[in-house]
């Protein structure tokens, strides 16, 4: 197909990938949002989600987040901020076009996964390990910090991971707006009827995809302090059914 | 006549002077693109959330049997759902052009994604012992699918019908990049002509659909199963 040879023509062309709004500034103005969003958003959900889980309490809360923030399309919401008097269209910094509209979406959507597996990697400490943490007589922060969040960070790590995979899927989707990031390059090849410009954004955009989430799932691994060798995804067999919590992308 | 009848209200809520969020004026003078749009965006969903059952049903019965093919699946699945919906959707383009085709097989990707999951979970579900016991009345692999693991595993599948039914219903509005969003259309244009109540009353309706297809569906699976009414 001509489509094909065109999409690689124009993913070898140099002139694709240098100057403003060329696919690297685009790429590097997409990793820059999508590293701001999820650590502004691990800051700000994180704690909360894990001590609402050592408490016990608000399961209501972080249960019900994550289908609210399905719900919501991801459009939808940077529409709402764009057009709005704040923060509207008005370049951000680094960030680009509507950067400050696109970091507060991103950051929205990036909470849901967070603040669900947070809690959820909190309850699942098994009792009878935090009733013998007790018994050694460790106080209720050492209780905290060294059985509860150890035995704890798989799953919160898995919620890191599918915070990652939103965030940068909301990014692309904040092109749609007219806002920053690599999915301008899609936009505006389908604006101006050149497929070949559209598709290369797009094999740019889900390879970055793939990679990232590989190297988080590399983090995850990493960070368990019980590795069982035959089952890669642990955390599923561990929680509620997986579908239910955990997976399954928001309006992404 | 008219015309001066309107002059004497002054301007309308949706016009460019007074740009309000919340118009009904505006949805009394478009309700039929309005329908059109929603009767699009529902049509879409469910023709993509269809697709995503028929293929995630055969693929999880073929993953259950090889164990192998599972952890290939399951890779695969997790692979697609990875790809952010704006550039799955212009990797189709070459396969189905500018068409409904694209959004519905995109969408219906990502329905299989979370659905293969579901049924293989739900599956798991069903106790062993029942299962001898089936086969100790006579089932056959068939009749015991059908008849037995089939409604036991539903309400684990219906979990996962509902979160991905809600999430096609949100992913919709995607489509706009070829054309075919639903309201998702309506919002791209409420975007790049600034206009407010377009956007809103499309954005809200986005959420109505989702809450009601959801609740839909609940009062489905407690008419499918209704052996678990007492137990929640």
């Amino acid at each position: 197909m001509e489509l094909f040879a065109d999409t690689w023509q124009y993913l070898i062309d140099p002139d694709s990938w240098t100057g403003a709004g060329g696919l690297v500034a685009r790429l590097l103005e997409q990793l820059l949002l999508t590293a701001t969003a999820l650590v502004a958003a691990m800051l700000l959900g994180l704690p909360l989600a894990l001590w609402l889980g050592h408490l016990g309490k608000g399961g209501f809360l972080a249960v019900n987040i994550s289908n609210v923030g399905r719900a919501v399309p991801t459009f939808a919401l940077l529409a709402l901020l764009v057009a709005a008097d704040w923060p509207g269209s008005e370049d951000f910094g680094p960030y680009g076009r509507a950067g400050l509209a696109t970091l507060i979406a991103l950051v929205l959507f990036a909470l849901p996964p967070l603040i669900t597996n947070g809690y959820v990697a909190m309850r699942e400490v098994p009792s009878d390990v935090q009733e013998a943490a007790d018994g050694m007589g460790m106080s209720p922060m050492q209780r905290f910090r060294r059985v509860e969040l150890p035995l704890a960070l798989p799953v919160i790590a898995s919620g890191v991971r599918l915070a990652l995979v939103q965030v940068w899927a909301t990014a692309t989707i904040a092109a749609l707006v007219a806002g920053p990031g690599l999915g301008r390059i899609i936009t505006e090849g389908f604006a101006r009827n050149d497929y070949a410009q559209g598709m290369a954004g797009a094999v740019v955009v889900a390879s970055v995809a793939l990679v990232l989430e590989l190297a988080a799932a590399a983090v995850q691994r990493a960070v368990d302090p019980m590795p069982r060798a035959p089952s890669p995804d642990r955390d599923e067999d561990l929680s509620v059914p997986s579908t239910t919590v955990a997976e399954a992308p928001t309006g992404s | 006549m008219t015309i001066l009848g309107a002059a004497d209200s002054g301007p309308s809520c949706y016009s460019r002077f007074v740009n309000e969020w919340f118009c009904w004026q505006y949805v009394e003078d478009r309700h039929e693109q309005i329908t059109d749009a929603l009767v699009e965006h529902v049509l879409i969903t469910l023709a993509a959330l269809v697709l995503g059952i028929a293929i995630a049903l055969p693929l999880a019965l073929l993953a259950r049997r090889l164990p192998r093919l599972e952890s290939a699946v399951l890779g695969f699945s997790t692979g697609v759902y990875t790809v952010p919906s704006l550039a799955l959707l212009p990797l189709l383009v070459p396969f189905t052009g500018l068409s409904a085709a694209t959004v519905v097989i995109g969408l219906g990707l990502y329905a299989l994604t979370i659905l293969v999951r579901a049924l293989l979970d739900g599956l798991r579900s069903v106790p062993d012992d029942v299962r001898e016991a089936a086969r100790g009345l006579g089932y056959g692999s068939a009749r015991m699918l059908t008849r037995i693991e089939m409604p036991l595993a539903l309400p684990v599948v219906m979990a996962g019908l509902r979160v991905a039914a809600v999430s096609t219903i949100a992913l919709t509005t995607v489509g706009t990049l070829v054309a075919y969003g639903g309201l998702g259309d309506l919002i791209a244009h409420g975007v790049a002509r600034d206009f407010r109540a377009e956007l809103m009353t499309a954005a809200v309706l986005c959420v109505v659909l989702a809450v009601v297809l959801d609740v839909v569906l609940v009062l489905l699976q407690r008419v499918l199963t209704p052996w678990t009414a007492g137990a929640r």
